[in-house]
């Protein structure tokens, strides 16, 4: 009885607002319209990444096969996962499954890291391989002469960029994701109202469909070419 | 018993005394009042730096202060006055504390993200202050490349950073008041029922969200070039600056029309509230805001012309400035044919009405000359710029935004300014800005640039006007200061309605209660329906 009264509590309504369904949707365009605003702070950098790979398109080839692909791939499948075990935790939300939001939250958590560790250690190996732009030593086998390593240099400017930029968003995610987790143990959320899991999800899946895009553009662009 | 009732109402500003009540505020109001404070102290620093820009100006010798500092203050000017005063300032004061009064909401849709938009703009405006004070920064507003990523030795990056964070503070009132005009309008207020003020800033609204993010990007990534020597901008790696030239204009341009579209929403108010008149063709001045907004992004390429951008993106790009002149010019005449037929009244508001309209077809029609290709080529970096854009963001903002102080003053505070002042201190502002300005244009025409301290003598006399009309410009400034303060304790208690006029916001007690009505309104007509409010005043023989 006690929790019953603990969500009468929560699901009751923030006072600008006059119905449940007015708030949850004021709360869902809310997110899409921070999502528009988050397609335009990467939009930067996808211009600056399509004008210099299509003036430099050599250079941007080797680079990229460069990168190392097995590992790439390996951190694309963790991150469908991931988003298919967040679409899950949305799922036991509409039932009001307190519990399965739990576990598949863990699980998308525990993916979200993984991500980053493999990311980690992806970033350690370019810096071991002399790939990054800040150091001294910065070498690209295949490319020749001064000014083409200067081209291997923006290419690799734009993955840290782009890459670090992404993680940074993994990042905030995962700490959505436990916000919502201790949210969810409180006993927060009910099959009524759980707009909160709901516009995480929708974050969690953008931040997911952003690497979608990073993958092929940094992994894939030259490898259909014999070597 | 009718004055104690209305000393006992509880209103916005008798709600809570304390410091926590104002720090920890979700009411709009009460956050639109923290704004009011913030820039108010910004609008001031960055007059600081106009006015000691104005007196090393003064002499064709650099006498006052050196090179170095001249380029910082010129640069600390632009940076306070665009990021901290402008882009904040009608939208986060007027619109925070009107826009959902004049829709029929208790507040916005997301009251904590209003505060925490406050807190960015203080965060940013920290970082911001910390750079001016620990040596101040010389890149010029703009932060061009490869200037600022690799050869300033100035506090860049903190500035930077300060800009960065003050976005985010635009970004989330933007994202606010777009799901707030969508989801939180009182039953019957339709689109079209909407004052133009909403209209106005529902499109700001849709240029900071779809904006601002690309400038905080393009920040970023000039942070990491400087920090981190990765060289997206760098042309020694084959980068290239221009590129960070449009990415920033991408931004900069439609920041032009997130300073002034609020404040032809308040013109529009001020005119028809004024005339006693619906706005002449309120769809057309509704649609003409949202084809600012669309066209606004469509046109950042005029600030290359002469960066080496090709001639027929040029073209292009002169052709879009031109046309986005057309909804400006559309609410020009519509405020102008507003007045046909009006019973005008002469209050400050209108006469910071009249003010703006004036002033910003100077500067709208200047910027003809200016997204001209062969005009332009001559006058680039010339007074004849900074004359253009002054008109438009001092002419036209400044005067729509004390414009729009005054008329919602008695709204604001329940006490009304003392007018004779205030039509003075309007007057002085009208004489002084022309003053200041006008001689720009000439200056910059002869052949000016801008952003030098030393000139040759035959410039002085226009130089010694403008800093003359700058002295009375700051006289006009400081008066309302003195006078709104001094009405806080001493000005007539206003009333509800002291202009008669006819939106949601002047049907509530002033100051309003914390909810802005006691019930929600059901709206039944259009917006500056004066027809029917004149027929009422008659019916009661006012």
């Amino acid at each position: 009885m006690a929790s019953e009264a603990h969500h009468l509590e929560t699901l009751a309504l923030r006072e600008q607002f006059n119905t449940e369904e007015q708030q949850k949707d004021a709360s869902t365009l809310g997110m899409w319209v921070f999502l528009i605003t988050e397609i335009m702070f990467f939009g930067g950098m996808f211009l600056a990444y399509t004008i210099y790979r299509t003036t430099f398109p050599n250079v941007f080839g080797i680079a990229s096969s460069s990168l190392n692909l097995p590992i790439g791939a390996t951190n694309t499948c963790v991150l469908l996962l991931s988003s298919f075990t967040m679409v899950m935790a949305v799922r036991a939300a509409q039932l009001g499954q307190q519990k399965m939001i739990i576990f598949f939250l863990i699980i998308t958590m525990l993916f979200g890291f993984a991500f980053l560790g493999i990311k980690a250690y992806e970033w350690t190996e370019k810096f071991e391989e002399h790939h990054v732009p800040a150091q001294a030593a910065f070498h690209l086998d295949g490319v020749t002469g001064p000014d083409q390593q200067g081209h291997a240099k923006l290419f690799f400017s734009l993955y840290f960029a782009m890459t670090g930029l992404h993680a940074l968003h993994m990042v905030v995610g995962v700490s959505i994701l436990a916000f919502i987790i201790w949210q969810t143990a409180r006993g927060t959320y009910s099959a009524k109202y759980f707009t909160p899991v709901d516009i995480a999800g929708l974050y969690w899946h953008f931040v997911d469909v952003v690497w979608i895009f990073l993958f092929p553009l940094f992994y894939l662009i030259d490898r259909h070419l014999p070597k | 018993m009718a004055t104690a009732a209305v000393l006992e109402r509880e209103t916005y500003l008798n709600s809570g005394y304390g410091l926590k009540s104002w720090l920890l505020t979700k009411d709009h109001k009460r956050i639109a009042v923290l704004y009011f404070i913030t820039i108010s102290i910004f609008f001031a620093l960055g007059g600081v730096f106009a006015s000691l820009i104005r007196l090393e100006l003064l002499t064709p010798q650099g006498d006052l202060v050196s090179s170095e500092t001249y380029n910082k203050l010129f640069t600390m000017h632009g940076v306070v006055m665009v990021f901290f005063f402008l882009i904040p300032s009608i939208p986060a004061t007027l619109g925070n504390f009107f826009l959902p009064m004049m829709i029929g909401a208790r507040d916005l849709a997301f009251p904590r993200i209003n505060l925490l938009s406050w807190y960015l703009l203080i965060a940013g405006g920290g970082f911001a202050v910390f750079a001016m004070v620990a040596g101040g920064v010389d890149t010029g507003w703009t932060f061009y490349t490869p200037y600022s990523t690799s050869y300033s030795n100035t506090y860049v990056i903190a500035t930077a950073i300060g800009i960065f964070i003050a976005g985010f503070s635009s970004i989330l009132t933007g994202l606010n008041f777009v799901v707030t005009v969508h989801r939180m309008r009182a039953p019957g207020m339709t689109w079209f029922r909407m004052p133009l003020f909403v209209w106005a800033h529902y499109a700001t609204s849709l240029i900071q969200v779809l904006g601002t993010p690309v400038i905080a990007v393009t920040l970023l990534l000039v942070l990491c070039e400087r920090s981190f020597h990765i060289g997206i901008f760098d042309p020694a790696l084959g980068g290239d600056p221009v590129l960070f030239q449009h990415l920033f204009w991408f931004y900069s341009h439609p920041a032009v029309y997130i300073m002034v579209l609020p404040g032809m929403g308040v013109i529009s108010e001020i005119v028809s509230t004024f005339s006693r008149k619906s706005v002449y063709g309120y769809a057309f001045v509704a649609f003409s805001s949202m084809a600012i907004a669309v066209i606004g992004f469509l046109v950042w390429g005029h600030h290359l012309f002469v960066s080496g951008q090709s001639l027929y993106a040029g073209l292009i790009f002169s052709f879009l400035s031109y046309f986005v002149a057309i909804p400006s010019a559309v609410k020009v005449f519509n405020w102008t044919a507003t007045l046909y037929k009006g019973s005008i009244s002469y209050a400050t508001p209108m006469l910071y009405a009249f003010g703006f309209i004036g002033l910003f077809t100077i500067g709208g029609l200047t910027g003809l000359f200016v997204a001209s290709l062969g005009m332009d080529v001559h006058v680039t970096d010339t007074y004849f710029v900074i004359a253009h854009f002054h008109y438009v963001m001092v002419g036209g903002t400044i005067m729509a935004y004390l414009g729009g102080v005054h008329y919602w003053w008695p709204k604001m505070t329940g006490r009304m300014y003392p007018e004779g002042w205030a039509k003075l201190s309007a007057l002085i502002v009208f004489l002084g800005f022309n003053l200041t300005f006008f001689p720009q244009f000439i200056l910059g025409y002869l052949g000016m640039p801008r952003r030098y301290h030393v000139y040759p003598e035959e410039f002085q006399i226009l130089h010694v006007l403008s800093t003359a009309g700058a002295t009375i410009l700051a006289v006009g400034y400081v008066l309302p200061a003195i006078y709104f303060l001094w009405s806080l304790a001493y000005g007539e208690p206003a009333g509800p309605n002291p202009w008669r006029a006819s939106g949601l916001e002047w049907q509530t007690p002033s100051p309003p209660p914390t909810h802005n009505f006691d019930r929600i309104p059901v709206v039944t007509e259009e917006a500056y329906n004066y027809a029917r409010v004149v027929e009422e005043e008659i019916k009661v023989g006012q």
